[in-house]
């Protein structure tokens, strides 16, 4: 299995160690709840180092992103600022979400998911070849997210006077560079916070000293609970190569303006949004015991409707959440098989917690 | 490594039994299961007075990451239920062979303990079962 260049510090905090899509990566360090409020209450941070950075550069690097990607790069203006985004498959199929990042007008960054790091660079190495741009995968960074409410705060401590000038009034979705680390104000909590990128050596320094502001280790499992939480998608579970982004709770993600822009799998989009109809992507809730579960499956009288994409308990709220796909005419809710039995559940949008706070009302 | 007290008696599906000085047994989930299931959510026990049936389900214990369900290593009548673990089901995690116990019975065919694991057999299980 793959390691880190954090894997001796998960070691040496006796963290529960899995097999994460090839990676060997800490599950928990003792509660995934636990670890969860911590980040919710104060400021956790998670070995994200799986995670690949590909950079892209050449002049032709603006138009080869904006065939690439269904969000428009051109919405980027100031350097640093990132986009959230979808690549698709010629069908519309999702390949993977991903943040890309505007550095120059000749260099451009995205941070793609680890467990379709082969499939997106071969695809993205085929694509480039046409727009003359050298796709360059960064081996050599290492990446830690810093999330929670005092995040910033304490990881600014950690990283010192100089950095924490120059992340002063660094707004929500843009990245800094300082000193070779680049410094970005985004996550996948729903809590403020930074993905901090830096060069594979300094990954365990820039680890200790968080730990040593009292940021606290926290595994993938709370990394999971918090995001479903926040409503955000998890590729593989909640999309994948044969779903689109209309069906994945993802159009404010396409851009469909300007209408010249020649996205790869726009066609398909078009026509699914012309004819309607098709599945919503929606929240659930259940307050009475028991735990949603990714596969169940959801019913509208009698009748099945679809599946739940991602589920699980929700340690803010103290019940089950979950995100599924269904039939567009369903509302208010709907019925989910679980363990032989059918439970009413309520149908929400998510997110279903903010900044700490619950979102139901 | 998880803890396997010696005094008390296992089944290969990871519960514990552990017999009373009345003759009735106490039953939980043993710590290898507990930290297999991680966090616990919930947990749902039968009722008192309800006639169990040796390796039915008879109690659910659910944590974030999966549902699980508790079979009874003895057939008997429900004589007690630990009500704090549904209350506070996190007390399974933290103390799975006292404060976390889940139900008690009292057997009505004393050769099924015959039928239980000792300690040694249950940690040979236990150790294949995490590799």
């Amino acid at each position: 299995m793959k390691q880190t260049v954090l894997h001796p510090e998960h070691v040496k905090l006796d963290a529960k160690m899995v097999d994460f899509g090839g990676w060997h990566m800490p599950i928990n360090y003792g509660s995934q709840i636990d670890e969860h409020h911590q980040v919710r209450t104060d400021a956790g941070m998670f070995d994200v180092c799986h995670m690949t950075v590909v950079d892209l550069h050449g002049d032709g690097v603006r138009d080869f992103l904006k065939h690439l990607l269904t969000n428009n790069i051109d919405k980027l203006e100031v350097s640093g600022k990132a986009l959230y985004t979808c690549m698709l498959k010629e069908n519309g199929g999702i390949i993977d979400d991903l943040i890309v990042y505007y550095m120059t007008d000749t260099w451009f960054r995205m941070v793609v998911n680890a467990s379709t790091r082969e499939k997106d660079i071969a695809w993205i190495e085929k694509h480039a070849a046409d727009y003359a741009v050298d796709v360059n995968e960064r081996d050599d960074l290492a990446m830690i997210a810093v999330q929670g409410p005092n995040a910033r705060a304490k990881a600014n401590a950690a990283l010192g006077a100089e950095a924490t000038a120059k992340c002063e009034g660094l707004k929500p979705f843009v990245a800094v560079d300082h000193a070779g680390l680049f410094i970005a104000r985004t996550g996948y909590t729903g809590e403020d916070g930074y993905e901090i990128i830096m060069p594979n050596e300094q990954a365990p320094a820039l680890w200790q000293a968080l730990l040593n502001k009292g940021v606290k280790a926290c595994g993938l499992g709370a990394r999971d609970t918090l995001r479903l939480e926040a409503g955000m998608n998890l590729y593989g579970s909640d999309m994948d190569e044969s779903i689109t982004p209309l069906v994945s709770g993802l159009a404010w993600v396409v851009a469909l303006e300007p209408a010249d822009r020649k996205f790869i799998g726009r066609d398909v989009l078009e026509a699914q949004a012309a004819e309607g109809n098709h599945d919503q992507f929606i929240g659930l809730v259940l307050t009475e015991r028991g735990v949603l579960r990714n596969h169940q499956k959801v019913f509208a009288g009698g009748e099945l409707v679809g599946e739940i994409t991602s589920g699980s308990f929700s340690p803010t709220l103290g019940h089950s959440v979950a995100l599924a796909r269904i039939k567009h005419s369903i509302k208010d809710s709907c019925e989910v098989d679980m363990r032989g039995k059918l439970v009413t559940v309520r149908i929400v949008k998510p997110p279903f917690v903010r900044k700490g706070k619950s979102c139901l009302v | 490594m998880s803890d396997i007290p010696t005094q008390i008696k296992y089944t290969k599906s990871h519960e514990w039994v552990e017999i009373l000085d009345d003759g009735t047994v106490r039953i939980g989930i043993t710590d290898h299961a507990q930290d297999l299931l991680g966090d616990m959510v919930f947990v749902e026990l039968p009722e008192v007075g309800d006639e169990i049936i040796a390796g039915e389900e008879s109690a659910v214990v659910e944590s974030v990451k999966a549902a699980s369900d508790v079979y009874s290593p003895l057939s008997g009548e429900i004589t007690a239920i630990n009500e704090a673990v549904t209350e506070t089901p996190e007390i399974v995690n933290q103390s799975p062979y006292e404060g976390g116990w889940l139900f008690e019975l009292k057997p009505s065919a004393e050769t099924e303990i015959d039928d239980l694991l000792d300690a040694d057999a249950y940690n040979e299980l236990a150790e294949a079962d995490s590799h």
